[in-house]
């Protein structure tokens, strides 16, 4: 239903590390496999082989370059899906009930057998986290894989979604943010996880834990390259009197 | 308000029929995958968790694998030619008309120069295999791509070291404290490397990243150094400079397990300048630090010592290192005189060589492991310098590449952290020395197999693959004075020197998995014409073109015959401990494919196909007793193939019970067992031989139990080489094999036996071409094959050319500009976009985007043909001519390694055209183009959903919405 | 914002058929007979086609009965309840003037709310908005409402209710365009701020997802030339609020009245197609559009 839940206990989402991404779209494309034939209608393509190919896909990676003011700059790159709102806007636009938030894990869905496909919630999304199905004309989302997380048919360690399966660097994690002790909560704490665009009062689950300090400077270890000889002749002196004092060392 | 309703979503709903494990095939990179089937179709592909390789986690590419095995470009039947070379137009033909085909082209060159047949492959995951074939055949000419891939890294790593970072070893990646990475931006160990520094990123370990470009795995490294392309070799010298002026090395490790404490010759005017101090048996002199006696390296209770002098027989005899100690000592590295050229502030330099040293050394690891070394001494412990390197093709596609291959082996080694915990580590077959490896051979008989395999590793001059006046007897030139060392081959020269007749002409060239008339090529436009070029009879100067292939590609629509190949879901295959096996630096393992579906087209296998055409041109090994095929298919072969008593292709579940692993008799149910046990089969290495494998007697011991090799095969790191120093020889006028006189010069300096740097061939005219100009893998691509994927093309559908700020400044760029890129050899038009983390002399792109139209089934204006593009066709793959007229292969002078990235241009803003340039008439596609909508789902699921929508419309006709009340 | 033809229409006819209905359900004029025949006939057909043309963006019409469960929150499904409620009401009210001749005024009255409060539902699925700062905001309404008003006094004849009202409009759009262009500036949010990468130093969108567009760029990343939006806004201007004013205060007569009416749709359905143009989504931060 449209209105929202009241705030749930568990709140499951993502936590992703932008500091291990390497930008290779593994989510994206386990993301779009895993959605295609599961959850829904498939994620279609419209002009798959031709000059605009357009497909829905539920998961996205984009990149940044930083400019620090002071030396080089950097590259991020962002993987974004669906942040599963508290506030989630997306839900209350939507005039036929299709969009929905659960009561009991916080999940943003869309029923899509009720989803008109006016558009509205994709609207009203800041994330662009939304995109309608481009041959079936139904409001995709990221699921959070909600047939895979809570799924009987699968091993208990596969029961995480499929982006986070699938991630090689391990940049995406998955739990329960509602619990300030689950092993998601204390990564955000220890590395200072952040909400994207907070100014829009959606109060996203998902965290973005921010790329470490890069190209720092280290000038104590001078020491380490003071210079034992000049030359090559000394240089060898150096080895012979080193080895000498090594056990079993020699002359 | 009233209460919150909500839809019941099915939770737990059914996920597939069944599971097949297989290996993956969207890159080389064999990752382990679970094929989700349903309804007998595939339905979903993911990671196999137990897998060695990917543990799991699967890349874009392989995630997409199921639009790949549905692409509609893949080829459905045999092609013959119908329409002129390059058209795309063919007619199917069956099966034996295919092969008689080829037979009647190629039977008659078995029986008068089966060097005129040149079978190359590309990403051949079969090369025993391929290369046994050919061998029967009797050519010479057959390589796979490692010519253009990286033979310089697999070679100087194998010479160095006796294995090589490409998949063949990894980084300690559970120990290392700081990791630095040259040149990569994706490589052969995708899924590995990523997981890898997943792992290093949690532990808070340093990464440095050491290339031009600052995105993908340089992205997330810690500290980034933007070098200038082709000069790390002197960056690293010049870390090997401070280091040693620091005595900041590990002199134990290098006495004892390299040959710097061997005696070199140090008499010009001898005959062995420069070589090593043998004993009768050919063993490696040292002298001991106790006793002063020369004695061989490898004897019980040794103390080599690294600055002994020896005179004997009015020779001077001195030690490795004291030659290393006059080359690096100078002050021709330094950091003030090396900065400047690399792009670096001299104290950076140091503070890296610092941190090396203080990482290696001050936070030195122990593992409580004992074992025991070759000599027989025994230690309590394993010393682990946690510094960890990698590099790839970065700095291995430069003609100085090997030189800088080498260099850095140097670096790792001197600082003792090759097989030591937290350092790099090989994984089975690996290590190796290149004196375990077979040499080339490339004299043929008509009518007779080749007496041994194509490729090998040199010693010296004698074992070059020419004739006596010289004459190269490979059409690669390969292992000739222009490339003595080309342990791969130089498949990027086959074509031209073919076309050339250069050292001679061939009759058929037989391709497999290679698109050699787009991606793959230097000089791509040159190649095309190349190959629809005739004669004055109207004949195609290369006659016959037979292409093995699965798809669509640029490179069918020049073959007269084409052979279609199934999808990797379709086929079996083997991944061997023969070639590239899927091994881990603490385990070996092999593994299959299989064919989890059956293929819906006319189309075969085709390592089953060669087995046919094998049996019918009569070739020793494809032919039983009685006539009929040896081996039935590939599957048949995987199984009851020996290379030698006992070793076949798969070393799992040997012998008659299938509980031997390694070595044993052949077993009818290996491949069922394969199948039982995912895919693959691994063996651990036992934990007393973890490390130091080179040395370690319960390594080389396990070695031989799974029959690796047949004896323990210890050895000393190469730091000198002796093949090089041989050819150095041989340049300055020693011995029966020398050079032509105009490359005399040129093997002298190139065959450095201490790693040098010299300025990349590319470097000459630096200001009409100021900037250097690259290309990228991109991650979720593969080469030219991903963009028959509709998934993929979504992602890399087009490729900018990357300009670094100052460059977009100066030409006044904005968003949406293009600019002529010139090079010596040509030019292009191209798209630009601006990066700003990027070196300041350097422009790149992401590499193979770029298609011609009509291929891969898609549609002319599809955006890879129309503003994708190859930077290859400014790349020729010879050099510019020198004073004499003689033109040099774009290579490395002495691997023969492609130099890529040697590539410098100019560039230009220019108006916008509708396409890039150059562009070329659409070739011809026979299997049409792809659907104009696609809903992947397996039928299955469909059938279900119509249902399940049924029902629900049936509901809404019924519905009447409640009003506010 | 992607100016979807759909919508733009939709949102045009309607607004001018539900400005006219409310005219004729205060008795402005108080028609009977053929003549609110053809009044209701042409407040009628542009409401619902207006209506009918919003169903053309939708995925799934067969399914539109749906939007009418969410009234709680969704302003869309309000507004399908609301325009119901017009069309219901002022049809009974026009059925009453045209086939008996008579005026059920207060009904008339009820109808007119409906209309209004229709047109403010569908100014709020705009203005509700947070992603779109520019349509958030107090002139969103004012000027969904100005527009309707001033469209239905121009058809209702009601020359002086015109003049005011289409002033009033003009004065609204050119107030509505002044803010609108501070809106996003205003909010504070940026590339760097969007993907909370700005402690770092300056943020660029460096590579898209795809390299090709998706729904979210079509949709919702629509970037419009300054210099193309100058100039349609004065030609918007001129023709939805200048010329006809102008019409209407130098020659008051029908035929000149027909040239004002048309004048006045093109103008609006121009200044329509800028509100979406020019609506900047935050998106389009991720995709450094903006
Ligand atoms: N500018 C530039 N050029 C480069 C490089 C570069 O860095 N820069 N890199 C070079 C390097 S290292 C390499 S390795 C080459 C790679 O270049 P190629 O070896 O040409 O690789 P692909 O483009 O993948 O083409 C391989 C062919 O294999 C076919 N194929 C795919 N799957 C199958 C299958 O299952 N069976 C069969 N029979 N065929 C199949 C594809 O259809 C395709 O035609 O490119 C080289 N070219
Ligand atoms: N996804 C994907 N994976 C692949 C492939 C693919 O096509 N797609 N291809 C496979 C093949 S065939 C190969 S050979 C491997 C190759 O894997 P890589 O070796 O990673 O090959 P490239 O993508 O060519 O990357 C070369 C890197 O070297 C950098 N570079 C260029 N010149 C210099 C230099 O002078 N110094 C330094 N330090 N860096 C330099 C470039 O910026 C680039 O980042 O990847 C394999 N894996
Ligand atoms: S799979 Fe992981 S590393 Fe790759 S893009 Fe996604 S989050 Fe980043
Ligand atoms: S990210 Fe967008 S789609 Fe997801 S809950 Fe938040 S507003 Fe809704
Ligand atoms: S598109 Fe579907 S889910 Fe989104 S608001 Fe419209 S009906 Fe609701
Ligand atoms: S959680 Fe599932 S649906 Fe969401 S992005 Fe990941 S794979 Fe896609
Ligand atoms: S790296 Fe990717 S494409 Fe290559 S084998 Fe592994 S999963 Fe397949
Ligand atoms: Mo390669």
């Amino acid at each position: 239903m449209t209105q929202l839940p009241p705030p749930s206990e568990v709140k499951l989402g993502l936590v992703i590390d932008l500091d291990t991404c390497v930008g290779c779209h593994a989510c994206v494309v386990a993301c779009k496999g895993w959605n295609t034939e599961n959850y829904g209608a498939p994620l279609g393509d419209e002009d798959p082989y031709g000059a605009e190919p357009v497909g829905s896909f539920l998961n996205r990676v984009h990149s940044y370059e930083v400019q620090p003011e002071e030396g080089p700059a950097q590259l991020v790159h962002f993987p974004k899906s669906c942040l599963h709102c508290e506030d989630a806007p997306c839900v209350t636009v939507c005039p036929t009930g299709a969009s929905y938030k659960r009561a009991e894990d916080g999940i943003v869905l869309v029923n899509e057998d009720a989803c008109i496909g006016c558009g509205l919630c994709a609207w009203a999304c800041p994330y662009g986290a939304r995109e309608m199905d481009p041959v079936e004309k139904v409001m995709k989302k990221c699921t959070l894989c909600v047939d895979r997380i809570y799924n009987e048919n699968l091993e208990p360690e596969d029961r995480e979604p499929a982006c986070v399966r699938t991630c090689p660097a391990g940049a995406r994690h998955f739990g329960d943010l509602g619990d300030p002790t689950s092993d998601v909560s204390e990564l955000v704490a220890a590395r200072r996880g952040f909400d994207l665009m907070p100014e829009q009062g959606t109060k996203p689950v998902n965290k973005y834990l921010p790329p470490r300090k890069k190209d720092v400077e280290i000038d104590v270890l001078a020491p380490m390259l003071e210079p034992i000889a000049i030359d090559a002749h000394g240089f060898l002196g150096w080895i012979d009197r080193t080895l000498g004092k090594l056990p079993g060392g020699g002359a | 308000m009233t209460k919150h309703e909500q839809p019941k979503v099915d939770t737990s709903p059914k996920v597939s029929d069944e599971v097949r494990q297989t290996t993956c095939y969207m890159c080389a990179c064999r990752c382990g995958i679970n094929v989700h089937m349903k309804g007998g179709e595939v339905a979903y592909i993911e990671g196999n968790r137990d897998h060695p390789v990917n543990r799991g986690v699967l890349c874009a590419k392989g995630s997409a694998g199921i639009m790949q095995h549905l692409s509609p470009a893949r080829l459905k039947a045999p092609l013959k030619r119908v329409g002129p070379r390059g058209s795309g137009q063919f007619a199917e033909i069956s099966w034996d008309e295919a092969l008689e085909l080829a037979k009647s082209w190629m039977e008659p060159l078995r029986e008068t120069a089966p060097e005129k047949l040149a079978f190359f492959t590309g990403r051949d995951q079969s090369q025993s295999f391929t290369s046994w074939w050919a061998q029967a055949f009797g050519t010479p000419n057959y390589a796979a791509h490692g010519g253009f891939c990286s033979v310089n890294m697999a070679a100087a790593g194998i010479y160095t070291m006796g294995g090589a970072f490409w998949e063949f070893g990894q980084p300690d990646w559970e120990n290392t404290k700081l990791f630095m990475i040259f040149g990569v931006a994706e490589d052969h160990d995708s899924n590995p490397i990523k997981i890898g520094l997943g792992r290093l990123k949690e532990r808070g370990a340093k990464v440095i990243g050491v290339n031009p470009i600052r995105s993908g795995y340089n992205a997330i490294a810690d500290e980034w150094i933007g070098i200038t392309p082709g000069t790390d070799g002197l960056f690293i010298l010049s870390l090997v400079h401070c280091l040693m002026k620091a005595g900041k090395i590990d002199l134990d490790y290098l006495a004892k397990f390299t040959n710097a404490a061997c005696l070199v010759n140090d008499d010009a005017s001898s005959e062995s300048y420069g070589l090593i101090l043998r004993d009768e048996a050919g063993k490696e002199m040292v002298m001991d630090r106790e006793t002063h006696h020369r004695v061989p390296f490898d004897q019980k209770g040794v103390n080599p010592d690294l600055t002994g002098r020896w005179r004997h027989a009015g020779i001077t005899y001195r030690t490795v290192m004291s030659l290393m100690a006059d080359r690096y000592m100078s002050n021709d590295y330094a950091p003030e005189v090396v900065g400047p050229v690399i792009g670096m502030d001299a104290n950076r330099i140091r503070r890296v060589a610092a941190e090396l040293a203080e990482v290696a050394f001050d936070q030195a690891i122990e593992i409580a492991q004992p074992w025991t070394d070759f000599r027989g001494e025994k230690h309590d412990k394993m010393i682990g310098r946690p510094v960890a390197f990698h590099a790839m093709r970065g700095i291995s596609a430069h003609s100085n590449g090997f030189q800088t291959c080498r260099a850095l082996h140097l670096l790792q080694i001197i600082l003792g952290s090759v097989e030591v915990p937290g350092g790099f580590r090989f994984k089975p077959p690996y290590p190796k020395p290149y004196t375990a490896h077979p040499k080339p051979h490339a004299k043929g008989k008509p009518g007779q197999p080749l007496a041994g395999p194509h490729l090998g590793f040199v010693h010296g001059p004698d074992d070059l693959a020419i004739d006596d006046d010289g004459t190269p007897l490979r059409i690669d030139k390969a292992f000739s004075w222009d490339h003595p060392m080309s342990s791969h081959g130089l498949m990027h020269m086959v074509i031209s020197n073919a076309h050339a007749g250069d050292p001679y002409k061939i009759d058929t060239l037989f391709l497999y998995m290679a698109n050699m008339a787009w991606n793959s090529s230097m000089n791509t436009s040159g190649v095309m014409r190349m190959l629809t070029e005739m004669d004055e009879d109207g004949n195609y100067v290369i006659p016959h073109l037979i292409v093995a292939d699965a798809y669509s590609s640029e490179t069918v629509a020049f073959a007269d015959l084409v052979l279609p190949d199934t999808t990797y879901l379709e086929r079996h295959d083997c991944i061997s401990l023969l070639d590239r096996p899927i091994s881990e630096a603490e385990a070996a393992a092999d593994a299959i494919r299989w064919p989890v579906v059956d293929p819906d087209r006319d189309v075969r296998g085709f390592q089953s196909v060669l087995l046919d055409l094998g049996h019918r041109l009569g070739l020793p090994g494809f032919v039983a007793e009685d006539g009929a095929p040896k081996f039935k298919d590939y599957a048949d072969y995987m199984v009851n193939h020996e290379r030698r008593e006992g070793i076949g292709p798969l070393a799992g579940w040997r012998g008659k019970n299938g509980k031997a692993g390694g070595r044993g008799k052949p077993n009818g149910n290996q491949i069922e067992r394969y199948k039982e046990a995912g895919g693959f089969w691994m063996s651990h290495i036992p934990d007393e031989a973890l490390y130091y494998k080179p040395w370690n007697k319960a390594y080389q011991d396990w070695a031989v139990k799974i029959g690796l090799f047949d004896a323990p095969q210890p050895y000393l790191f190469s730091l000198w080489s002796e093949p090089m120093r041989r050819f150095q020889l041989a340049a300055e006028g020693q011995g029966k094999r020398q050079p032509p006189a105009h490359l005399k010069d040129r093997v002298h300096k190139a065959m450095d036996p201490l790693p040098i740097w010299s300025a990349p061939f590319g470097d000459t005219d630096m200001d009409e071409y100021p900037l250097h100009a690259l290309t990228q893998r991109p991650m979720a691509m593969y080469h030219s094959w991903g963009s028959q994927n509709a998934w993929l093309r979504q992602i890399h559908g087009v490729n900018p050319m990357y300009v670094p700020t100052a460059v977009w400044q100066e030409n006044g760029f904005e968003e949406g500009d293009w600019a002529r890129v010139t090079s010596p050899h040509g030019e292009i038009v191209v798209p630009v976009a601006h990066m700003a983390a990027l070196n300041a002399q350097t422009i790149w792109t992401w590499n193979a985007i770029g298609k011609r139209k009509g291929a891969w089934a898609l549609e002319d204006d599809a955006p890879e043909a129309k503003k994708g593009f190859l930077l290859n066709h400014l790349i020729h793959e010879l050099l510019p001519p020198k004073g004499d007229g003689m033109r040099w292969a774009n290579s490395d002078p002495v691997t023969g390694q492609a130099a890529w990235f040697d590539l410098r241009v100019r560039l230009e803003k220019t108006e916008a055209p509708d396409e890039v340039k150059p562009n070329f008439n659409a070739q011809g596609s026979p299997v049409g183009t792809g659907p104009e909508e696609l809903a992947r789902e397996s039928d299955a699921r469909s059938f279900l959903r119509a249902q399940v929508q049924a029902t629900i419309s049936e509901k809404l006709a019924k519905f009447k919405p409640r009003g506010p009340a | 914002m992607h100016p979807a033809p759909s919508i733009i229409v939709f949102t045009t006819l309607s607004g001018i058929g539900f400005g006219l209905l409310i005219f004729l359900g205060l008795g402005l004029p108080a028609l009977t007979g053929w003549l609110a025949f053809i009044a209701f006939g042409t407040a009628f057909s542009a409401a619902v086609a207006g209506l009918v043309a919003s169903t053309f963006h939708l995925g799934h019409p067969e399914r539109a009965l749906l939007a009418f469960t969410q009234w709680r929150s969704s302003w869309l499904s309000r507004e399908a309840w609301l325009a119901c409620g017009a069309l219901i009401t002022m049809g009974l009210y026009g059925a009453g003037a045209v086939l008996f001749g008579v005026r059920i005024v207060p009904l008339g009255w009820v109808g007119a709310a409906f209309c209004l409060a229709t047109i403010g539902a569908t100014s709020m699925m705009y203005g509700q908005l947070k992603t779109v700062p520019r349509w958030r905001h107090w002139t969103t309404p004012l000027l969904f409402f100005a527009y309707g008003l001033g469209g239905g006094a121009l058809l209702a004849g009601q020359i002086a209710a015109a003049i005011v009202l289409i002033a009033l409009a003009g004065v609204v759009q050119v107030l509505a365009w002044y803010l609108g262009d501070k809106a996003l500036a205003a909010t504070g949010s940026d590339t760097g701020t969007a993907t909370g990468l700005w402690p770092r130093g300056e943020v660029r969108a460096f590579e898209s997802p795809h390299t090709g567009p998706n729904y979210l760029t079509r949709e919702m990343v629509f970037v419009i030339g300054r210099k193309r939006s100058t100039q349609l806004r004065v030609i918007s201007l001129i023709l939805a609020i200048l010329f006809p004013i102008a019409v209407l205060v130098i020659v008051p007569g029908h035929v000149f009245a027909a040239l004002a009416i048309i004048s006045h749709v093109l103008g609006v359905l121009t200044a329509r197609w800028l509100f979406f143009a020019e609506a900047e989504h935050v998106v389009g931060l991720f995709y450094g559009a903006l």
